[in-house]
């Protein structure tokens, strides 16, 4: 008798046993009726959901019941947050240092008291505003991925449509007094042609310069300081000229007033003078006293006359090359010739005349080093062809001699 | 056989003699000239041995030197514990030329605040890929860089 | 004996020669070769091929000896200093093109000698000699510019070299080891370069050396070979120039020429042009993919197409087995055709020599034009 009724124990709990550990009837029962873009399939490209947490994890309720009202009626339940509610439904976990450290420890967990500090977190909190975005807003709702995958709304290739959704919709931006062309701007850019099209993942998208939880416009007077995250020696530069002081009297934003924030189009020379499409006229003029048209003619000479060095060079070694030359050591030459030509642009940032000069003049040393001796190889290309025609010549010469003389002994 | 002939035939004679000897010259010469040797040292770009010393490394005030390896750009520096160390100069991201930075104990690129660690590894920002490293033998005070094997 | 005329007002060869007869009595050998003749007639143009050869040989002796003077065989110098001639030693350039040139169009001109020897019939006896140490001629220039094409270590001839040596590898029963023996290893490393080496200035050129006097001697013994109708033609009607120094000039014209349209080659085309292509290019990767079209020099083009025509079995036998006994047994016929061709040696012309010439000949020919056309 113990051992039926062990038995029949055995044998109740081996198939109580799939109930209680394989039965997810949530996901079970709503993908009967959810299509494929209801959250039930969703979930399984969600991070969470493949790290072993499910439906009851977030919404509570218990997933061994097949009664919905059941499930409402459940202590745990706690349904689907409203919108103004989703911060502090996502933080419940991800604000719980002892909870986090336990399922990833390398994840932060400020992340709420950082939203707090942003545009978005204030509008939320303090304006009860619905149209500002929260935490699905760019995470999704059940198919959040880790910003490192590709398919993430958050992977760098996505967050600037991930951003653009609102920011670049006008309809929906209507109200709050900012622009709506940023998205636009940005992927003209020098940096979203980079991202986007090179798919440069260094590039930066638009979390790189605003946060990204603490998203916020960069303060005028910090925008060096972000720009210099990778731009360092143009923000080194730009700190020790007089712009720094200049610019942060009159509240100028920096480096966004001669390159704008979001379309930045590739610098050029072009952008020193003191007529268009030059950018020094829209504050400096011939005759506003300051040091600056002086130093913008010197500056503007300068990077003119290593420039046309540089093309002149480049053209004539070219040349050598096509004629079938060998110009290894030109090219290398060559290559420090462009080197110059960067770090003159670069050395711009101090707006100084005599910064310039010491690499300016050893651009162009080296550019006309370069045309000389490419001038040489060509020279030799043609050296070439003029021993041939006089060594053809030697030999017609001497094969009408020899034919002259071959016809008299026949004779 | 008539004067007229004879001249023929001697001005034949002439420009046979002369054409050969023209003929021999303009082949000799270039052989000549090939046969001596020519000014500069041949690049052998699995080793290179570098056109100045240890003391004018440490005479520069970056304490590093940039070098031509093949068609490739090296840099060579005095790290902290006073090893003789050399890289490949070309930054992986956009190919700037990096230069060493003895405040920071790394190899910098200026364009965009690139930074590796003084073996090569990229370490902070956009560059993808480390540096290539290459091996220092000293032999009789010249420096003599190969690739690692 | 008499004393030799003492020769007061002759001219500097003349008393060179005098000088020589008195100590060495080279009278004889010199008046037996001044009865040298050549015959004249319609294909009398072939004559010079033989000879056109020989300059182009010397050519390269030459210009092989200058290169020497640079090159350094081995896996991290062989690129290195080929670079080194052609850039930076004046006139390295012109010698490594000559060199270049010149070994392509000797193949092309021992062919043309071989096959106008082959349709005028002129290895018939007494001339079977001749014939065979011309095959072996062939054989040791086609290695020369096999072994002499690695030498630059650039990954043209890298490539070439692998699939050339690979397909040594499918003869049967010895194949492996000979590959092995001709790559100095299991596969084409720098230890390759420098058996290559070995064979292209020292081996090779010694052989080369030995079987062209003999053949050069019994030329001179034997004299020019007469065109098969001459047999029985009466003696009045063969007209004939002396070797010296009426023919001899000639050749020299032709030499010129040749001289002249090499020159013209090596400076407007240093790198050659269209399928005669030899730019420096890279350096020798053997860890790099191979490029899409691999292909040997173009005098070993037929043979690789032939062969890549094969399906994997024929018969009872392997594609690669059939391919090689295709090869091996219709150049033993060829290299056997003084022996089998009776019909010569009754002066007619053979109807089923000219047929297998002219059989080899399209099928060289439209192989080696599929070889690069079908890429």
């Amino acid at each position: 008798m113990k051992f039926v009724y062990m038995m029949l124990m055995a044998g109740l709990l081996v198939a109580a046993t799939p109930a209680v550990v394989f039965s997810d009837n949530c996901l079970d029962c709503h993908q009967t009726f959810e299509d494929e873009n209801g959250p039930s399939h969703l979930i399984t490209k969600d991070v969470h959901y493949q790290n072993g947490l499910s439906c009851v994890s977030c919404h509570g309720g218990d997933s061994t019941m097949s009664d919905m009202d059941d499930v409402r009626k459940s202590s745990s339940f706690r349904g689907v947050p409203t919108y103004l509610q989703v911060p502090d439904f996502c933080a419940r976990c991800h604000s719980n240092p002892d909870y986090m450290h336990d399922h990833n420890p390398r994840l932060p967990v400020d992340q709420l008291e950082k939203y707090k500090t942003s545009i978005h977190g204030k509008r939320l909190f303090e304006k009860h505003d619905t149209k500002v975005a929260n935490c699905v807003s760019c995470h999704s709702v059940h198919e959040i991925g880790n910003a490192k995958l590709p398919y993430s709304s958050t992977y760098p290739l996505n967050l600037p449509f991930t951003c653009g959704k609102c920011h670049a919709d006008s309809a929906h931006m209507a109200g709050y007094n900012i622009p709506t062309d940023q998205l636009a701007g940005y992927q003209v850019s020098v940096h979203g042609k980079a991202l986007l099209e090179k798919e440069d993942l260094s590039a930066p998208a638009c979390n790189d310069c605003h946060g990204n939880h603490g998203a916020a416009p960069p303060g005028i007077n910090s925008l060096a300081a972000v720009c210099g995250m990778c731009h360092a020696i143009e923000a080194e530069l730009y700190n020790a000229s007089p712009h720094r002081a200049a610019f942060d009297e009159l509240d100028l934003p920096m480096c966004v007033v001669c390159h704008s924030n979001h379309k930045i189009l590739p610098p050029g020379d072009f952008m020193i003078g003191l007529t268009d499409p030059a950018v020094c006229g829209n504050c400096h003029s011939r005759d506003d006293g300051t040091k600056a048209p002086a130093t913008i003619d010197s500056m503007k000479a300068t990077l003119a006359n290593l420039s046309q060095a540089r093309d002149s060079a480049r053209q004539i070694l070219d040349d050598a090359e096509t004629k079938g030359m060998m110009t290894t050591d030109e090219e290398f030459l060559m290559k420090e010739v462009d080197q110059s030509l960067i770090q003159t642009r670069t050395l711009i940032h101090r707006f100084d005349i005599d910064t310039l000069g010491p690499t300016a003049v050893q651009g162009i040393e080296n550019a006309r080093k370069v045309q000389t001796e490419s001038a040489g190889l060509i020279n030799q290309y043609y050296f070439r062809r003029k021993g041939l025609a006089v060594a053809t010549l030697i030999i017609t010469l001497l094969a009408i001699g020899l034919y002259i003389k071959i016809r008299r002994m026949g004779r | 056989m008539n004067e007229h002939t004879q001249d023929r035939r001697t001005f034949l004679q002439w420009i046979l003699r002369g054409g050969f000897a023209a003929l021999a010259a303009s082949i000799l010469y270039p052989v000549f000239r090939f046969l001596i040797p020519p000014k500069t040292v041949e690049a052998n770009v699995s080793q290179v041995k570098l056109p100045f010393t240890r003391a004018d490394i440490e005479a520069e005030p970056h304490k590093f030197k940039l070098f031509k390896f093949g068609r490739e750009m090296g840099i060579i520096f005095i790290a902290p514990n006073g090893e003789l160390d050399a890289l490949s100069a070309t930054c992986t991201h956009l190919s700037c030329t990096v230069q060493y930075r003895p405040d920071w104990q790394i190899i910098w690129c200026a364009c965009h605040n690139g930074k590796y660690d003084l073996n090569g590894k990229n370490i902070s920002g956009p560059p993808p890929r480390p540096l290539e490293k290459f091996a220092v033998n000293i032999v009789n005070d010249a420096i003599i860089v190969s690739k690692d094997a | 004996m008499p004393e030799p005329a003492k020769s007061q007002n002759g001219s500097l060869a003349h008393k060179a020669y005098h000088w020589l007869d008195s100590r060495l009595q080279i009278r004889q050998l010199v008046d037996y070769m001044g009865h040298k003749v050549v015959p004249v007639h319609g294909h009398s143009i072939f004559y010079y091929f033989g000879g056109l050869t020989l300059f182009l040989f010397m050519v390269q002796v030459a210009t092989g000896i200058l290169l020497l003077m640079y090159y350094r065989p081995g896996a991290d110098s062989a690129y290195e200093s080929v670079r080194f001639i052609v850039s930076e030693v004046s006139f390295g350039w012109l010698i490594r093109s000559l060199h270049s040139w010149s070994a392509n169009l000797m193949i092309f001109t021992v062919f043309l000698h071989m096959f106008t020897v082959y349709f005028t019939f002129a290895y018939r006896k007494p001339r079977e000699l001749t014939w065979l140490t011309g095959m072996g001629l062939l054989g040791l220039a086609m290695a020369f510019g096999f072994s002499g094409y690695l030498l630059p270590w650039n990954s043209l001839a890298f490539f070439a070299t692998r699939v050339g040596t690979g397909m040594a590898g499918t003869i049967p029963v010895v194949g492996d080891w000979l590959m092995i023996i001709m790559r100095n290893g299991e596969e084409v490393t720098g230890a390759t370069i420098g058996r290559f080496f070995g064979l292209h200035v020292a081996i090779l050129p010694a052989l080369f050396t030995v079987v062209l006097s003999v053949h050069l001697l019994l030329i001179q013994r034997q004299g020019m070979s007469e065109p098969l109708e001459w047999r029985d033609k009466p003696p009045e009607t063969k007209k004939y120039i002396k070797f010296f120094p009426q023919f001899l000039y000639r050749d020299l014209l032709v030499w010129l020429i040749a001289l002249n349209v090499l020159a013209l080659l090596a400076v407007i085309f240093p790198d050659g042009v269209g399928v005669l292509h030899w730019p420096l290019g890279e350096k020798a990767d053997p860890f790099a993919a191979p490029p899409a079209s691999i292909r040997p020099e173009w005098y070993f083009m037929f043979m690789f197409q032939a062969l890549k025509f094969l399906p994997a079995h024929m018969w009872f036998i392997t594609g690669e087995l059939f391919g090689v006994l295709f090869f091996t047994i219709g150049g033993i016929i060829w290299t056997l055709v003084p022996f089998w061709d009776r019909t010569s040696l009754k002066g007619r012309r053979s109807k089923m020599v000219i047929w297998f010439g002219l059989l080899a000949l399209v099928f060289m020919i439209v192989m080696s034009i599929l070889g690069y056309v079908l890429d």
